[in-house]
């Protein structure tokens, strides 16, 4: 027992985001309906943005922007006050980006539900059936 | 289904919970992500680039080409929108309604008939026009154009504090969206005409890529900016913080303009009429 609360302690962000990602998961397998299913993909990519920030992370250290003073001083950074920029700039365009293909899914489900008259699955697939 | 469903889920994720094990602690500050590539961007980044803030330093410099394709990913996807969606409407709807802004009388327009002209004193309506949205209105003209303020500052600043092209772009988008819930999408269309947001988001991906172009016609690679030393009349580490500028006003503008095109299409299904 102890042995696994070490282990959770260590890690339970991961089990976070697991969990979250699992979430959607099982929303975009069992769910029929189409709005659901693109809410459970939203819910899906937030867990993966979560794993990159948190994959960031340093103890004791700071957010990527360095003291800054007009006099022409440069002073030298340590790599281990500030928190990796590299999964922040990553995660700054996905972000961005999901918006603008949630922007593309819905538009598809508007069209579909203009050609079906639903959006349950399958409820469509009997029409597709039945012609 | 559902069942079904819930094992493969449950299975996928014990066996993503197993293998947590051979990932690095939290806050590990010896993890492989933050051993290699990332110490060369904090120690590096002030004396190659200038740009305090290493996050815009990183997305708008090292990983340029990164930028400019997801850049295009989101135009790529308003204009998915509208070829999706678009519905031209030259053809006059059946039955249409006008109401007389000073009066409130309601005209209601028969098939083939004509529709009144000034638009300053009548106003069409639909089924989705509300009368008593005075306060949401007031309230949101009011709150808007600090909105937008506060979007510029987070283009504008994004080399020295939190922010950047995309945020900022965002931030401005979402303003003329408030606009659009809190009136009407005809009104907004007014303001901002589909045929604008369309122009002015090429132009963002456009004067990205245009930066980028002008580095080659100085001498250099593309997209790197201090070629661009002569042109901005500053030695080439400054330069690099100022192509950095150039390059997230394309951002925001690109950003900014497929949000709104994005919502046009999506809250009116394409008629771009009636809408939220």
């Amino acid at each position: 027992m102890n042995d696994f609360l070490e282990i959770f302690i260590a890690k339970y962000n991961y089990w976070g985001f697991i969990i979250i990602m699992m979430i959607g998961l099982y929303a975009m397998i069992v769910k029929r309906n189409l709005v659901k299913k693109i809410i459970g993909m939203s819910i899906f990519q937030t867990a993966i943005i979560l794993f990159y920030v948190s994959i960031g992370a340093k103890e004791n250290a700071t957010i990527p922007i360095l003291q800054h003073s007009h006099a022409g001083s440069v002073q030298s950074a340590e790599a281990i006050n500030y928190i990796n920029p590299l999964p922040h700039v990553l995660m700054l365009t996905a972000i961005v980006v999901s918006v603008a293909t949630l922007g593309v899914a819905l538009a598809l489900a508007i069209k579909i539900y203009q050609q079906y008259g639903t959006l349950e699955e399958d409820e469509i697939q009997t029409i597709i059936n039945k012609t | 289904m559902k069942v079904f469903g819930l094992l493969a889920v449950i299975l996928c994720g014990s066996l993503l919970l197993y293998s947590t094990g051979d990932f690095p602690d939290w806050g590990d500050k010896d993890s492989p992500a933050n051993t290699y590539l990332s110490p060369h961007y904090i120690t590096k980044s002030l004396e190659e680039t200038a740009v305090p803030n290493m996050v815009t330093a990183v997305l708008a410099d090292y990983r340029g080409y990164d930028t400019m394709f997801e850049t295009t990913v989101i135009f790529s996807a308003g204009l998915a929108c509208f070829f999706l969606l678009r519905i031209s409407n030259k053809k006059e709807k059946k039955r249409t309604f006008y109401r007389h802004i000073a009066t409130g009388i309601i005209l209601h327009i028969k098939e083939g008939g004509k529709i009144p002209e000034d638009t300053s004193k009548f106003t069409q309506i639909d089924s989705q026009w509300t009368p008593n949205d005075l306060i949401i209105k007031v309230t949101c003209r009011m709150i808007i154009p600090f909105i937008q303020l506060f979007g510029l500052y987070v283009i504008a600043h994004g080399h020295h504090s939190p922010g950047g092209g995309f945020q900022g772009g965002v931030i401005l988008g979402a303003s003329m969206i408030l606009f659009a819930i809190s009136h009407d999408l005809r009104t907004t269309r007014k303001r901002i005409s589909e045929k604008t947001a369309a122009i002015l988001s090429t132009t963002g991906v456009l004067i990205y890529a245009g930066t980028g172009l002008l580095c080659m016609l100085f001498g250099a690679v593309f997209l790197d900016y201090s070629a661009l030393a002569w042109l901005l009349g500053s030695d080439p580490i400054m330069a690099r913080s100022h192509g950095m500028l150039m390059v997230e006003i394309g951002v925001g503008m690109a950003v900014m303009f497929v949000m709104i095109w994005i919502y046009y299409n999506i809250s009116s299904a394409g008629k771009q009429e009636e809408g939220l």
